[in-house]
């Protein structure tokens, strides 16, 4: 279920007691999320709102509060520390939504980060400069409104804040739940890219189709096309914002800059179609083209299934039926599929719609 | 932050790098000071170069800004050995338009002069350090086409650009500066000096949280010995905190004014061509408002992220800035309450619309808590303001308007 924060996250918050922490960690809490630890060096051994603990250093956390994934909202002059020593405490997943740290502490960081993970940890850090992680209905991790999601089976990857909230919502308003959506930051280095972020989603089997909403700048969207032109198996939507801006120029993001004629939405667009990804043309259809796609491809599937029974039929030797029954009967299974696709779609309980897809692959 | 070349050659000098004698004048009777500074160090051929923050300077023509016509002089950076002839240069460039393929066509007033020693040099090379953001790393790039646009370079013979990342566990290494050396083709005692030169080019990188250095041309002179003649720097704008003399070196003489107004209140304006002002909390959105303007018919005015909250005060500064930019016919706001309410935005872009006297028709649309009292209060609030339900719709209504 779901991937990187789940119903098994064990929070701490760095930067608890900062204004920004302070409030976004009571919008965490009240979404569901278990928050298990605060970490401010200094107040260690006092609790933020009477019930969570505060610690001094995040090793605290991990050992006495059993903390597994961290979420970083101190400044970003010492943001640097506080990714090393998050990592440095044993956490798996480190959110990190601070904006503005400088691009020489995120290297350093990065490096940190892989070099652990070369030595046998497995460490993924989400952002800087990003909304956070949620997982629908179990764990939000972030500064996104959380009522605006659906659990369900759709993943989101995006360099954006306020545009994933749009994508959230028209993925709601048609009925098209969640797995989990991953704002990956818009600074030019960031822990997890959109590669990664879409292996993740490959590898989830409680995730049908994956969004993915990208902007000028950077190659990230190029590659991340070509891994999904050779190994995605499940259907992909694109958007990319910043068609209308001018090259040379910083759109907000430190990231979303056409540099040397590089990175525009053309090249990225470009890429997307030749991967087989839909594109959205206008940023009001990402919600409805990621139901497109879904259709599409269960129609797809359907009909090769559909297709590989009929070889199977014709190639008993004792056909004695007319083919015209066989079609009914085709006919038949597919009618009969079409609730399931409805239900899919439908606000409907969650178990009820996983057994019948399940029913479906089978 | 792009800087000039004559503070970026300040800060490469603090490092060690080599650059050549210079005194950057703001007006002409700052020249015949620095000329004599310069001709006491013995220096008897001079560079006028002018200070714009964009490239191709050499190349681009001098215009008279009163009348755009009139050319006045061939190429912004004019050598010579004669002290009246490097007068006569500065008076012609010195607060005329530069035009160069970088600038586009309305050119970019010359306030700043570097007048600078003139070296004979036998070699020119391309130097440039940079982020590769696809590894999280470094890189320098070396090629012998110097003096040639690395963009052009890269795009007809990638082959002659050599590159050396560089690992953030051990720093640059000297092997690597010798094999950008040998890959040069350098020898002797070039080659003796370019180790040091790369050295403390890398250092003034890092230790100035530069996120951009371009040496180009890196000229080998007569005596073998290797300066910086031109340099092109870019700060990293998120590392300010820890450069406290770095605001200074800020030119907003080089920035759309309305930009520097908008930076002010700490709100991210862009000014662009079009007729329709957005207003837009975070700038992926406001990207995708720009999109989405195009797509139903109108041309974007500008960029704007007011930010997450999208206070009145913010809505209130947002709406001047755009209104300042006579283009404008029509203005379109896009915000995503998320965590802030719907009804509070309202409120705000309602006192902000009567506090300002706001002459173009305004769609707003606002999603998320609240978004329904919110719609409620602009169709209520008897102002020029038309709310939209959605992303389309608000695009739609701006064409509607326009096309009235």
């Amino acid at each position: 279920m779901s991937v990187l924060v789940g119903k098994n996250t064990r929070l701490m918050v760095q930067g608890i007691t900062g204004s920004e922490g302070s409030f976004h960690t009571r919008q965490i809490i009240e979404y569901g999320t278990n928050v298990v630890a605060g970490v401010t060096p200094g107040k260690g051994g006092t609790l933020f709102d009477e019930k969570v603990p505060i610690f001094n250093t995040c090793k605290e956390a991990v050992e006495k509060a059993g903390a597994n994934t961290s979420v970083i909202f101190v400044p970003p002059a010492f943001a640097l520390d506080a990714i090393l020593e998050a990592a440095d405490s044993g956490v798996d997943v480190i959110v990190t939504i601070t904006e503005g740290i400088p691009t020489k502490d995120m290297i350093t960081a990065k490096n940190y980060l892989e070099d652990l993970n070369k030595a046998g940890r497995n460490i993924r850090m989400v952002g800087p400069n990003c909304p956070g992680v949620i997982t629908p209905g179990f764990c939000k991790i972030g500064i996104m409104p959380g009522f605006i999601h659906l659990p369900g089976r759709v993943g989101l990857i995006s360099r954006s804040g306020t545009l994933t909230y749009e994508a959230v919502a028209q993925l709601t308003a048609l009925g098209l739940g969640q797995s989990t959506c991953i704002g990956i930051g818009g600074d030019p280095i960031i822990g997890t890219n959109f590669i990664d972020a879409m292996k993740l989603f490959n590898e989830d089997k409680d995730t049908d189709a994956v969004i993915m909403i990208g902007e000028i700048g950077g190659n990230a969207e190029e590659t991340c096309a070509e891994y999904v032109k050779k190994y995605m198996t499940k259907p992909v939507v694109g958007f990319i914002a910043g068609r209308t801006a001018p090259p040379g120029r910083r759109m907000g993001h430190a990231g979303a800059i056409i540099a040397g004629g590089k990175g525009t939405a053309e090249d990225k667009i470009k890429a997307m179609r030749d991967a087989g990804i839909y594109v959205a043309e206008s940023p009001a259809e990402m919600g409805t083209m990621v139901k497109l796609a879904l259709d599409e491809f269960k129609a797809k599937k359907a009909k090769s299934k559909s297709t590989l029974k009929k070889t199977a039929e014709k190639s008993k030797p004792k056909s004695s039926k007319p083919k015209a029954a066989a079609k009914k009967k085709l006919k038949a299974v597919s009618k009969k599929k079409k609730p399931v696709k409805k239900l899919k779609v439908s606000k409907s309980s969650k178990p009820k719609v996983k057994k019948l897809i399940k029913k479906k692959k089978k | 932050m792009k800087i000039h070349e004559y503070q970026a050659k300040q800060i490469l000098l603090k490092y060690g790098v080599p650059v050549q004698n210079g005194i950057p004048i703001k007006d002409m009777s700052e020249f015949d000071g620095a000329l004599s500074t310069l001709q006491s160090h013995g220096i008897n051929q001079f560079v006028v170069k002018s200070q714009i923050h964009a490239g191709g300077r050499g190349k681009g023509k001098v215009y008279n800004p009163a009348n755009r016509e009139e050319l006045i002089l061939d190429g912004g950076v004019k050598f010579t050995t004669d002290a009246v002839k490097a007068k006569e240069y500065a008076e012609k460039i010195l607060g005329n338009l530069l035009v160069t393929h970088q600038t586009g066509e309305e050119g970019k007033l010359v306030q700043t002069l570097f007048i600078t020693e003139g070296l004979d040099y036998t070699h020119e090379f391309y130097i440039g350090i940079l982020l590769d953001r696809t590894v999280g790393k470094n890189v320098i790039m070396a090629s012998t086409e110097g003096g040639v646009e690395i963009e052009k370079v890269a795009a007809e013979t990638p082959e002659k650009i050599i590159k050396e990342w560089v690992d953030p566990n051990i720093g640059l290494q000297p092997f690597q500066i010798r094999r950008l050396a040998f890959g040069l083709g350098l020898e002797g005692e070039v080659f003796k000096n370019f180790v040091p030169f790369i050295k403390t080019l890398y250092k003034a990188y890092e230790e100035s949280d530069a996120s951009l250095i371009e040496i180009n041309p890196m000229a080998i002179l007569n005596d073998k010995k290797i300066v910086a003649l031109d340099a092109k720097m870019t700060l990293d704008d998120n590392a300010m905190f820890r450069h406290k003399d770095y605001p200074e070196l800020r030119d907003t003489n080089e920035e759309d004014p309305l930009e520097v107004e908008a930076s002010k209140y700490n709100l991210n304006y862009v000014k662009l061509d079009g007729n329709v002002g957005c207003m837009v909390n975070g700038a992926g959105l406001a990207m995708a408002t720009m999109d989405i303007i195009k797509l139903a018919g109108g041309d974007p005015a500008n960029f704007l992220d007011v930010g997450g909250g999208a206070s009145k005060e913010t809505v209130e500064n947002g709406f001047k800035i755009i209104l300042t930019d006579p283009n404008v016919k029509a203005i379109l706001v896009n915000i995503f309450g998320g965590i802030v309410r719907c009804d509070r935005v309202a409120g705000g872009i309602i006192e902000a619309a009567k506090n300002i006297h706001i002459t173009v028709p305004v769609v707003v649309r606002l999603a998320g808590t609240n978004a329904d009292i919110a719609k409620k209060m602009l169709d209520e609030s008897g102002l020029n303001i038309i709310s939209a339900d959605g992303f389309k719709d608000a695009a739609e209504k701006i064409t509607q308007v326009l096309n009235n």
